[in-house]
């Protein structure tokens, strides 16, 4: 196997809402089409690191980094970098499944509307290959045109990833997608994960041990703002070097 | 009598105090409107909507009057309309939460208290001397525009904060723009409740009468307008004016104008109760 290149990088980042230091001096770097997983008792900066690879961090008043983000080795801090340039490049998935109030077709469409595409064949078709890429396509092709909010929980997530799919990103930022759904829809999600990762970078965040060790190719395990230990799932779950990592992967905390 | 016998004498008392508070406000309404329909509806006729105003009580119509009310109505939704929303959104989603944004949140509050007849004078002021406006229906719509802009830009902002964080934050996560995400997805989800706080404060300024009075409006406008710069006259107006004649029939007048101008203000809020129905029925997050 062929070394992959590094798709995301953070070096020396640190990371404040008002004075409060929510990341410390974070450096780590993530292979291309392979799953990462950040674990971390709540509070521990996992998201806040997430939402920075997409700057959606911006709009908190009061908050600030310092240090570089890079993604194919760019600062997607530097002032030339527009964000909605960069969000088309990595998509995110949120927590709770958030479809917009329109059919399931306009919520899938919605990123490439914005960016002006018009065109209803090329939509149709990136309609249908995006919900074909999120296994949502056979439950839903009947009733594009049905309000997003009519579906399930598990669909109207499965709708989102769909959603972020559609205008082609190279990664997929994942907040805990999984925490809101039945044990059902979850696999659902993890199985989506799985097949996924042939074609993107996907960073998740989970509370969940057990998801992280089906999911993820590498873990790191954050705690108090700080990137205790980041390594191969397998390597880290078996054998731990923090002893950290160690009392929470085996819940003694957290 | 045990302790037990009085908490429950108490709580019949309130109750009939308070089915007394509730009922008191509705008989009184009731009076009012039985009294009116009866004294008035037998007024009202097709001559009676399509005539010029007269001096003989029995030739007296409200075709002006009710014109001009249509004409306010349609200028102050004009004007107040992309003010009042332009200023709610602004305030919301731009506005940084500091020190003047405080400022400024209690002062449009207060603003929505200054009594009618303030603006009425702060509009012949300035719409009508300044801006030499006279007594015109477009003066007369930029004063109503200034009374009711308060209670939109309150119900604009009201509606637009209602609409939940994740929904926003989908649409930046999907490369939109701060202004595509309202336009796409704040302003469709918040327009029921923007509509509603609009039409509410129409019915209130179509019921005025006061500022358009002190800002000249006249009560005898022989001839409808047919450009904003027209004088005119309005239902209250003319109501205003009727009731203060001695003869009974003017009376009469009065009583059928006032159902006019009730069945205006009933169909608009009937119309802002059906869009929130509408709305809630629609979006459930």
């Amino acid at each position: 196997m062929s070394k992959k290149e590094n798709k995301l990088e953070a070096k020396n980042l640190d990371a404040y809402y008002g004075d409060f230091h929510a990341l410390k001096n974070i450096n780590i770097a993530m292979e291309e089409k392979a799953v990462t997983a950040f674990i971390g008792p709540s509070g521990c900066g996992k998201s806040t690191f997430l939402r920075t690879f997409n700057r959606m961090n911006d709009y908190i008043d009061g908050f600030r980094i310092e240090g570089q983000i890079l993604l194919d080795g760019r600062d997607i801090y530097n002032k030339d970098i527009r964000v909605d340039e960069l969000r088309k490049e990595v998509g995110m998935v949120f927590q709770k499944p958030n479809p917009f109030p329109k059919s399931i077709f306009e919520n899938v469409v919605y990123g490439l509307k914005i960016q002006g595409i018009k065109k209803k064949s090329v939509l149709e078709e990136a309609a249908e290959k995006s919900l074909r890429h999120a296994a949502l396509w056979d439950e839903v092709k009947d009733k594009l045109n049905k309000s997003a909010l009519a579906l399930s929980g598990g669909q109207q997530q499965r709708l989102c990833i769909a959603r972020a799919l559609a205008i082609s990103p190279s990664v997929l930022l994942m907040d805990e997608p999984a925490s809101a759904l039945d044990p059902i829809s979850t696999a659902k999600i993890e199985e989506l994960i799985y097949t996924l990762k042939n074609e993107y970078t996907i960073v998740i965040v989970t509370h969940n041990m057990q998801q992280a060790g089906r999911v993820s190719d590498y873990t790191a395990f954050f705690y108090m703002g700080e990137l205790v230990e980041h390594n191969k799932t397998r390597t880290m779950f078996t054998s731990p070097k923090d002893e950290r990592t160690q009392n929470y992967i085996t819940g003694r905390f957290g | 009598m045990t302790n037990s016998d009085i908490n429950r004498l108490k709580d019949k008392a309130f109750q009939v105090f308070g089915i007394f508070c509730t009922f008191i406000g509705l008989v009184v309404l009731a009076i009012f409107l039985i009294d009116i329909v009866a004294e008035g509806i037998t007024r009202i006729n097709w001559d009676f909507l399509t005539s010029l105003p007269s001096r003989r009580a029995s030739r007296a119509g409200i075709l002006t009057a009710w014109a001009g009310t249509l004409w306010i109505l349609v200028l102050t939704t004009l004007i107040a309309f992309p003010l009042g929303v332009g200023a709610g959104i602004y305030l919301e989603e731009y506005g940084r939460k500091n020190r003047l944004a405080n400022f400024l949140e209690i002062n449009i509050a207060n603003l929505a208290g200054v009594p009618s007849i303030i603006y009425g004078l702060l509009g012949l002021e300035i719409f009508g001397r300044q801006m030499r406006l006279g007594g015109s229906l477009l003066a007369g719509a930029l004063t109503l525009s200034l009374l009711i802009l308060p209670i939109i830009i309150v119900t604009t902002r009201e509606a637009v904060k209602a609409v939940p964080r994740s929904i926003r934050d989908g649409s930046y996560a999907l490369g939109a723009s701060k202004w595509q995400t309202i336009w796409h997805q704040v302003l469709p989800a918040s327009f029921g409740g923007i509509l509603t706080g609009i039409i509410l404060a129409l019915s209130r300024a179509v019921g005025e009468a006061a500022p358009l009075i002190v800002i000249g409006a006249l009560a005898y406008v022989p001839f409808t307008p047919s450009s904003p710069l027209d004088e005119f006259t309005v239902l209250p107006i003319q109501i205003f004016n009727w009731t203060s004649r001695p003869q009974e029939e003017f009376l009469t007048n009065a009583a059928a104008a006032i159902i006019v101008l009730l069945v205006i203000t009933f169909l608009l809020n009937g119309i802002a109760v059906y869009l929130r129905n509408k709305q809630q029925k629609k979006i459930r997050w």
